[in-house]
């Protein structure tokens, strides 16, 4: 184990973690402790927030301050912990089913609020702790064992959504493209306000199996053959079939409790 | 001492903030057990309204008005609904625009709104008239009193406009008599 | 150390409590006949540096004020009818996590959106078992402007000193009834007790005192681990039957340990033969029908007013109702507490229930009628 990480983890006794072998959660996890190594930062004022799945197990292995909360709850949950202690960096992990659909309306909330949050949105297209059921992010026709003949429904583009509901900083990476994923974690934490890191995911004992997609290797051969950085994209016809991955959007907007700082003095003035 | 007030009229009219300045000027400012409790429809402007204020000497149990004194009707629905509750000795005071029939002894009809439109332009201050003349009718309370509980109760750059309508209130209960 | 006598809604002596017994955070969402709470949160709180968010719904409401107080601030939120069915599930993890919240319910006609603007007090059964699993709750019912602002303070602490969300279950008539009171400039404020251990001994619930524990919240350097699911003493996901059976025995005791003190109850007159036992706004009626009656008739009638709904005090109310030849329950819902009462009195004495559902408040008339 590497041992700047190891700093990170609760090593002592809550290895080995649960996840299949080659699920990519553990994946997307290794890159946001890398990332909260690289960027130095106190472990005593993390806190790891999240719902309910496979995803949300990730916090049960981070040596911080760990919120494992409801399903669907976990953005509304971090909302009070940001505010309570401003100062903690309060970062979000969970899967596509709990923060999409149980949660999809504290997700886009919380990016119209705007509060400092890091959001690491691990996609891997179905509901994988309740054995591989469809989710918003299944495309239309795979199956799921709640879509044996295929999802009937269309799925969301999390990050277009991210954007348009507000979120300042909206980026995508795979598991197969981990030093990448990492670098957008940190850069999401640094950044001020509602920052969204869609991580799109191999769930090879579920979704991968149920639609054929072949083992862990292949799914990450996958990813790794059919995604194209942004900075690719010239025209829209390039990023067709394709997984975009890089900060897809940036932008600049009043952050919550600097919003509410100024509702404090106006209303200490009176 | 104890006296049921029921003050009754459509959503909008004031008659919420025109108990609650009824019961402080009682309860507060002189020293009476009050309770006011009200009852409204899911409309902001136009539904039934109606408050009942309670005001004794001793504690009061039972929060609503059952053996009313005064009841102070806006409009003719509440005057229909309402009157049921009035003592045989009780009172009615009614707006002599928006009232046209009332059964009962001792009704006073009173042209709150058509005074309150001619001074003020609107009929926005119909509720603090009307407690101008309850005060001066009844003299359940003081004028004075109101006057104190009306100044914590509405906004501060209306305080002078709204004691405007309560002298005017107090002036037409006194033209009536 | 009495301020000047003022006149209050219930509703406003709740959130002046709130904010004296020391709430920081509030998180609601607007909801008849709950909202002027949130609205005065939302006036006062900045002023004292507190935290005052208005949520998407109910249930990122409670998540917040569970959030919130997880990371070392009192919380509360208000709320009523469906807002409250909403907050189950946050309230069972507030449960099984023990982090201290208050919930305010402002009682409405139900069930649905039913009657927004009309009392009932229909969720007393909803405040004691409406989240599911087997599990504690401690339910506090005011029945004057005055018990709003000093039972909210009561819920605070005991929330703090339980560890555990407490319901204050107020209803539409108390919650907008305005009377005069004149209240405390300040109250006793509990703090939570921080832990002496250092972060590697400290285990988030070892505690089994369930009393005044210590208690660490995010952000203190304890990196701790809260999870909804049965969890051991550090806060880690079990499935060992013996850990499970701990940690139900640890809730179930929260209650079985201190149901003595959180009983609160006034009485008056329990020799006489026939004895009235309300709550809330329908004691009122009822303790004017014991008036009108010993009036009218010269004959004592007992009183007996809930003011601790949950936990149900059965061996004190067997002791409180042992003279007792007659028992009238008055209550604005089809018959809630009537099930409870009836299994603490001893058999052969007839149990009345004097009920109404059609949003008005119950008379002292419909309650003479069944004396």
């Amino acid at each position: 184990m590497n041992i700047e990480i190891a700093e990170y983890l609760r090593l002592d006794d809550r290895f080995p973690h649960i996840l299949c072998p080659g699920c990519g959660i553990g994946s997307a996890m290794n890159a946001m402790v890398r990332a909260i190594s690289e960027s130095s930062m106190n472990k005593n004022e993390i806190c790891v927030v999240s719902g309910i799945g496979c995803s949300s197990r990730v916090p049960g292995y981070i040596d911080c301050d760990t919120f494992h909360t409801l399903h669907g709850r976990a953005i509304p949950s971090a909302t009070g912990i940001k505010l309570a202690r401003p100062e903690m960096e309060v970062i979000v992990i969970a899967g596509d089913g709990d923060l999409l659909a149980i949660g999809g309306n504290h997700f886009i909330h919380a990016a119209r609020r705007n509060l400092d949050l890091t959001v690491i949105l691990i996609n891997n297209f179905n509901y994988g702790m309740t054995g591989g059921q469809f989710s918003p992010t299944t495309p239309q026709g795979k199956r799921g064992t709640t879509a044996p003949y295929g999802s009937v429904e269309r799925d969301f583009n999390v990050c277009e959504m991210a954007k348009v509901a507000g979120a300042v900083f909206v980026a995508r990476s795979t598991t197969y493209h981990t030093p990448h994923l990492k670098g957008l974690i940190k850069q999401a934490m640094k950044k001020k306000g509602f920052a969204v890191i869609e991580v799109v995911s191999q769930c090879p004992t579920l979704y991968g199996r149920l639609n054929r997609m072949g083992d862990a290797i292949k799914m990450l051969e996958y990813y790794r053959d059919n995604s194209i950085t942004v900075t690719q994209v010239k025209e829209p016809k390039d990023a067709e079939g394709k997984i975009v991955i890089g900060v897809l959007w940036e932008t600049e907007a009043p952050e919550y409790s600097e919003v509410y700082k100024k509702v404090i003095d106006i209303a200490q003035k009176k | 001492m104890r006296k049921e007030i029921r003050l009754a009229g459509t959503g909008g009219q004031g008659l919420l903030k025109a108990g609650e300045i009824l019961a402080e000027a009682a309860g507060v400012y002189e020293n009476k057990k009050v309770i006011q409790t009200q009852s409204y429809g899911p409309e902001a402007r136009g539904g039934a309204s109606k408050t009942d204020i309670i005001i004794s000497d001793e504690e009061i149990l039972y929060p609503k008005a059952r053996q009313v004194d005064v009841i102070c009707c806006l409009s003719q629905k509440s005057v229909d609904a309402f009157l049921k509750d009035l003592k045989d000795t009780g009172i009615v005071i009614v707006d002599s625009f928006y009232v046209k029939r009332c059964n009962a002894k001792n009704v006073f009809p009173l042209p709150l709104s058509t005074e309150t439109r001619q001074k003020f332009g609107r009929e926005l201050f119909m509720n603090i008239v009307l407690l101008g003349a309850l005060a001066e009718i009844t003299k359940i309370v003081t004028v004075d009193s109101l006057r104190n509980a009306l100044a914590n109760r509405v906004p501060p750059a209306t305080i002078e406009t709204n004691l405007k309508a309560l002298d005017l209130g107090v002036f037409i209960a006194q033209i009536k008599d | 150390m009495n301020q000047r006598s003022e006149l209050l809604s219930g509703n406003e002596a709740t959130a002046l409590a709130a904010i004296k017994g020391g709430v920081r955070f509030f998180g609601g969402y607007p909801i008849t006949p709950s909202t002027e709470i949130a609205e005065i949160m939302a006036l006062e709180l900045p002023k004292l540096g507190g935290v005052f968010i208005q949520m998407e719904d109910e249930i990122a409401s409670i998540c917040a004020i569970i959030g919130a107080s997880a990371a070392g601030m009192k919380s509360m939120t208000a709320t009523s009818g469906p807002g409250f069915s909403l907050m189950q599930e946050g309230i069972g993890y507030a449960i099984m996590t023990e982090v201290p919240t208050v919930i305010v319910n402002v009682q409405r006609g139900g069930p649905a959106t039913g009657l927004p603007t009309k009392v009932a007090q229909g969720d007393v059964m909803a405040a004691r078992w409406g989240t599911h699993g087997d599990h504690p709750a401690v339910v506090l019912s005011p029945w004057s402007v005055l018990e709003s602002f000093t039972l909210t303070v009561k819920a605070i602490e005991i929330s703090e000193r339980l560890r555990m969300p407490i319901i204050l279950l107020s209803d539409e008539i108390v919650g907008h009834m305005r009377e005069v009171v004149s209240l405390p400039d300040s109250v006793s404020v509990y703090e939570r007790k921080k832990p002496t251990k250092s972060p590697d001994e400290y285990l988030h619930y070892a505690d089994d005192t369930n009393y005044d524990s210590p208690i660490a919240s995010f952000g203190e350097g304890y990196r701790i681990h809260i999870s909804g699911l049965t969890h051991r003493k550090d806060g880690f996901p079990t499935n060992d039957p013996k850990t499970i059976a701990w940690k139900m025995d640890r809730l179930r005791n929260k209650i079985d340990q201190n149901r003595d003190w959180l009983h609160y109850s006034e009485q008056f007159d329990l020799d006489a033969e026939t004895i009235i036992i309300s709550y809330g706004s329908s004691a009122r009626t009822s303790l004017e029908a014991k008036y009108e009656y010993e009036k009218k008739s010269g004959k004592k009638i007992g009183f007996l007013r809930l003011i601790t709904l949950w936990p149900f005090h059965y061996k004190k109310l067997t002791e409180l109702l042992k003279n007792a030849k007659r028992v009238v329950v008055v209550e604005m819902n089809q018959g809630q507490m009537i099930r409870e009462i009836s299994r603490a009195v001893p058999r052969g004495i007839d149990v009345t229930g004097v009920n109404r559902v059609d949003g008005e408040l119950i008379t002292p008339e419909e309650v003479l009628a069944a004396l």
